[in-house]
């Protein structure tokens, strides 16, 4: 295989690996913080407790914690073909990933939100705040550092899992470092992959620590 | 303008339960400093945040500027809430926003329109000194530029009663002196109530015109700062403590304590004079307090002459026991 051709197939891998990470994470920043949210207010002493609904909740997130992604991609099968009308591809993949990656993002958002002093929450009350605003203005701002530097770990860890979705058809870098560089034994394949592999998660990184250094003034 | 009866807050665990509050009773006059002095785990933490409901009290009532908060909730807590203003040991800034978007943040709850929030904000942080500092992030600022910030978001809503929970207890000694200069200023300027707690002696001294001592989740004396120093009181002990000698031979020796204008007057030189005898001072101090004069002083006097020494110092007004 001559070097022109593995970036063509480079090419179209980057795509596909940056399509299906870019829509899970951006479906997972969503209910990932959701169910974060959702996780400290329910808490007992929070601003909503409810302890069967945060037992639950919880639940839920360690059930989803505890699969190893391998297997929840091919136990959700059902559920994905029921969301996106097929189980093959990089559209059904977004879906075992952002299943995979909710709970994940969520345990992190919990603890960005318990992160911020319990006396600022405390002085938001007392000045008569609503829940809408303590969650809006106190703890989400205030943890929003904290929440996009999870978010960054979040997004590497779907990048890691995309590979993995190779193996139903998903596409993709990681897919390709197996059919090419592992299957077919193309070293060439296997090594460029894994240099862009590197870079995009760098990318990421990047972009990550900038975004926390300009939030930030703790 | 602050009103607290039968107050009780029980916090029960599995094992034990904590009687923080025990039936406490508590009446703040408008314009009054009212310091409540306790070590921790005295339950004025608890005490203090029963007052804005941030805990709720078991039993009781509570009632600031005639609204019993006790009955209220949701909504109408919340409204009353803004007049109602808190500062805090840790200042409890948010980092994310400046000096001067920390103040517009009460303003933003009250649902003040934006112009006015900024016409507002100037207002409050000339109020408080911090003027330059407006776009200064909370990290940026010393403890008590911090608290100033603090103070300025309290009173942003107009509120007629203070709430202060230990604000200079994590300030050093100087910058506890400015801010509570800026405390006692306020307090006359604009006749704000102030309800504090601290351990600190210097707080309850400075500014306080009147104080309760409490522990175990009760009051064990409360009344004007005068008043409870006319008295043989654990307020007077505490604020003037006495370590010298508790006995001299051939004398008595007396703890002799003093307010008002008595506290200036030449009341030792006088029992000197009038029964002939000497007068020694074994420890003592005279000082200015937030609203009276007030002296305390450890004396031996011989003992031939220390029962009409001590006669006649309780008819000038004074509390006169005997050292221990």
């Amino acid at each position: 295989m001559t070097w022109d051709e593995v970036f063509e197939l480079l090419a179209v891998g980057f795509q596909e690996t940056a399509w299906m990470v870019g829509v899970s994470a951006l479906l997972t920043a969503v209910g990932g913080l959701l169910v974060g949210v959702l996780l400290v207010l329910t808490d007992s002493g929070g601003l909503l407790a409810a302890r069967p609904v945060n037992a639950v909740l919880g639940l839920i997130v360690n059930v989803g914690r505890s699969l190893p992604f391998i297997i929840l991609l091919v136990a959700i099968i059902p559920f994905t073909r029921a969301v996106v009308g097929t189980t093959i591809g990089t559209d059904a993949a977004i879906v075992p990933l952002t299943v995979g990656a909710i709970p994940f993002f969520a345990r992190i958002v919990e603890a960005a939100l318990r992160e911020v002093p319990a006396d600022v929450v405390a002085a938001s009350v007392a000045m008569g705040a609503t829940r809408r605003q303590i969650v809006g203005k106190v703890l989400l701002r205030e943890a929003l550092p904290a929440l996009i530097a999870g978010l960054t770990i979040t997004v590497i860890a779907i990048i890691g899992y995309s590979a993995m979705a190779g193996t139903v058809g998903g596409g993709g870098l990681g897919d390709l470092a197996i059919r090419y560089g592992y299957q077919r034994f193309e070293t060439e394949v296997m090594i460029a992959t894994v240099v862009a592999l590197v870079v995009f998660v760098q990318l990421v990184q990047m972009v990550g620590d900038v975004l926390v250094r300009r939030l930030s003034h703790r | 303008m602050i009103e607290i009866r039968g107050l009780r807050k029980t916090y029960r665990s599995r094992k034990q339960s904590v009687n923080a509050v025990d039936n406490v009773d508590l009446t703040v006059g408008e314009g009054e400093v009212y310091g409540v002095l306790g070590q921790s785990g005295a339950g004025k933490s608890t005490l203090l945040r029963c007052v804005n409901m941030l805990e709720r009290p078991d039993t009781g009532t509570v009632a600031v500027d005639g609204v019993e908060l006790t009955a209220l909730g949701g909504k109408r807590l919340r409204i009353a809430r803004h007049g109602i203003g808190m500062i805090h040991q840790h200042f409890a800034l948010l980092s994310s926003r400046t000096v001067a978007g920390n103040v517009a943040f009460a303003l933003e709850v009250t649902g003040a329109p934006r112009a006015e929030r900024r016409a507002r904000v100037a207002e409050l942080l000339e109020l408080v000194g911090l003027s330059g500092r407006a776009d200064a992030y909370p990290s940026q600022l010393s403890g008590g530029q911090k608290q100033r910030v603090g103070i300025a978001r309290a009173l942003a809503a107009r509120p007629k009663v203070l709430l202060s929970d230990e604000a200079t207890s994590a300030l050093d000694p100087e910058t506890t002196d400015s801010i509570l200069r800026l405390l006692l200023d306020l307090n006359r300027r604009l006749g704000l109530t102030i309800l504090l707690i601290t351990h600190e002696m210097t707080v309850v001294k400075r500014i306080c015109t009147s104080a309760a001592v409490m522990r175990d989740g009760k009051f064990v004396e409360s009344g004007r700062v005068a008043d409870l120093l006319r008295r043989d009181s654990e307020l007077a002990r505490d604020l003037f403590p006495l370590d010298g000698p508790s006995s001299v031979d051939g004398s008595a020796v007396l703890d002799v304590t003093v307010s008002g204008d008595d506290a200036d007057k030449p009341l030792l030189a006088e029992v000197a004079r009038r029964f002939d005898t000497d007068v020694r001072i074994l420890a003592g101090h005279v000082e200015t307090l937030a609203a009276t004069r007030a002296g305390r002083w450890r004396i031996a006097v011989p003992t031939a002459a220390s029962e009409d020494a001590a006669d006649f110092l309780r008819k000038s007004g004074a509390q006169v026991g005997v050292a221990s």
